[in-house]
């Protein structure tokens, strides 16, 4: 009758108890998020506080939940919003429909949409799934405006890496090559290693690249 | 001895001390198990309401209670609504024979007043217990016939099979205590077993672990909890209840399962005997508080034991279930008595040593 299979199962049990728990508290201890998270989304802006987004609607036209809801227009001659002809004056991002697959992520040609590892995003109303610029755009500082409990403002410097790796806004020379272009996300960032299995001198290229000072507009 | 006004309000106060302590126990008993199943899943369990979740079942209750009371469109409304109250109330009346602690006396004017820890001290006793948890079986079948569920219904039929087969190892069980004592009354049970003459300690271990095993399949407890299957059968009997009517199924599985720990307690692991307690007239009033501690300890112990079993192992068969029950169990529990009641008659005429493996 199993006795012994059924006395060994219950050793088991019993030196369980006696371990450390491997529970997180969560609301008041946060696990660190893995680097290339898809949270939600961010408008990025460049060094000098201009909108990256063109209003191009890229991104809307490859969403495959059609969440995403983009207006361009003209920028204002005197007060332009972002470097070139228009900017996205309106951007909303439905997130009961959003996947969080990153594909607007790839199609963005300015890298001015990325995905973040900002993941509380409780609401109470259908309404407020709707973010709009107001939410999604970063400050002046390059931090995300987020109403999370644990809203870290420097968490946008630790922005996953493979939507950087991905985007084709960089530079020709890397065509081809993951990396990213010197001028995503705001100021300058510091290139994720452990993704370049490529030739050394092209996987050091990139890295480089990625290092230099962002100036001006592209 | 011609009971008095003083005597009535002694076994009421009893009773309402008895029933109190009965609920309190459940409650902390449902939070034990939530944490100690956590620890052995290396979690840490409830610990959100008060310290270390203490209030986590109060707070659980209160919500079923304000929940809405809701009757499924298919269920038969009168039995659907009275089920519960069978479950509930069998599973409380089961505890009352019990003797919590030692007996005592004391003098009010001219007159010796005895207060017995127990809820009624029946001449039928054990048989009392028996009765109640054959009865209990009605509330779950009625349930599970009443909700009109699929589910439902499966489940109560598993459960009545279930129930009535352990029953009849259960109760061949119990006989053997019977036997060697020759007596109902658990009062005198208790009393044999004084001085470390525990049943579990000698021969009676064979029926002490198939009344824990055929227990934990009345209570419907893991390894045995086909009854209410949530892989196969959503919730069984109470798939279709919720709210004040859940709560008073919840209740009754745990003050069931607390039931058949005190009754192995008191039958196999000499009730409320201990180091310090003798079975005496009058005992002094630290050996009467001490006499009850002994017995909920060793009653939390069967009812750590249930808990470890249930973290432990894995859902039976049901034919398994079936076959172990029948074709092992009442067996077993059979041939025992046979011998048990051999030993007996040869003590009788003195072929065997009085006393010998007690």
């Amino acid at each position: 009758m199993f006795i012994g299979a059924i006395a060994r199962g219950m050793r088991v049990t019993w030196r369980n108890m006696f371990r450390p728990q491997v529970t997180t508290q969560y609301p008041e201890e946060v696990r660190p998020k893995p680097p290339r998270f898809h949270g939600r989304h961010v408008l990025n802006r460049y060094a000098d506080g201009m909108e990256k987004c063109i209003g191009c609607e890229l991104c809307a036209g490859v969403c495959p939940s059609s969440c995403i809801y983009v207006r361009g227009a003209d920028n204002p001659p005197e007060a332009p919003v972002s470097p070139g002809e228009r900017f996205g004056y309106v951007y909303e991002i439905n997130f009961l429909r959003c996947i969080f697959c990153g594909l607007c992520v790839e199609a963005c040609p300015t890298t001015a949409i990325t995905m973040t590892n900002l993941f509380e995003m409780s609401f109470t109303d259908r309404e407020d799934a709707i973010f709009g610029k107001d939410l999604l755009l970063v400050g002046e500082e390059g931090e995300s405006r987020h109403e999370g409990k644990n809203y870290d403002p420097l968490s946008l410097s630790k922005r996953g890496g493979w939507m950087r790796a991905t985007s084709p806004g960089g530079d020709a020379d890397y065509e081809g090559i993951p990396g990213w272009p010197s001028d995503a996300g705001r100021g300058v960032e510091t290139a994720e290693t452990g993704q370049h299995n490529l030739p050394s001198a092209n996987a050091e290229g990139s890295q480089e690249g990625s290092g230099a000072v962002s100036e001006g507009h592209p | 001895m011609e009971k008095d006004w003083l005597d009535h309000g002694i076994t009421i106060l009893v009773v309402i001390l008895i029933f109190t302590v009965q609920m309190l126990i459940t409650t902390f008993l449902v939070l034990f198990e939530r944490k100690f199943v956590a620890w052995m899943q290396v979690r840490i369990g409830p610990n959100r309401a008060g310290p270390w979740g203490l209030f986590q079942t109060v707070a659980d209750a209160l919500k079923l209670m304000v929940k809405e009371i809701f009757v499924p469109r298919g269920a038969d409304r009168t039995i659907y609504m009275l089920a519960p109250f069978l479950t509930v109330f069998p599973a409380f009346m089961a505890f009352a024979i019990l003797p919590i602690g030692p007996s005592f006396e004391f003098v009010h004017g001219d007159k010796t007043h005895v207060v017995a820890i127990q809820g009624a001290n029946l001449n039928v006793g054990i048989l009392w217990l028996l009765a109640m948890s054959s009865v209990a079986v009605y509330g779950v079948m009625l349930a599970g016939w009443a909700s009109g569920s699929k589910y439902s219904l499966l489940g109560s039929v598993r459960a009545s099979a279930q129930v009535i087969s352990y029953e009849a190892a259960l109760s061949l069980s119990i006989l053997p205590v019977l036997l060697w004592t020759g007596t109902l009354d658990l009062q005198e049970i208790v009393a044999a077993q004084s001085g470390w003459n525990w049943y579990a300690f000698g021969l009676l271990l064979i029926p002490f672990v198939s009344f824990f095993i055929s227990g934990m399949a009345e209570t419907n407890r893991l390894p045995f909890d086909l009854v209410e299957a949530e892989s196969e059968l959503v919730a069984g009997f109470h798939t279709e209840y919720g709210g004040a009517r859940f709560m008073f199924f919840f209740l009754a599985e745990y003050i069931n399962i607390m039931t058949i720990s005190a009754v192995a307690v008191t039958l196999f692991l000499g009730g409320w005997n201990g180091p310090w307690v003798p079975v005496q007239a009058d005992p002094a009033g630290w050996q009467v508080a001490l006499g009850v501690l002994y017995f909920f300890l060793k009653t939390f112990v069967l009812l750590f034991l249930f808990i470890w079993i249930r973290a432990t192992l894995p859902r039976m068969r049901y034919d398994q279930l079936m076959s172990f029950g029948w074709k092992i169990l009442i067996p077993v529990n059979l041939v025992f008595l046979m011998v048990l009641a051999g030993l007996v008659v040869m003590q009788e005429v003195g072929a065997w040593p009085a006393g010998f493996f007690r």
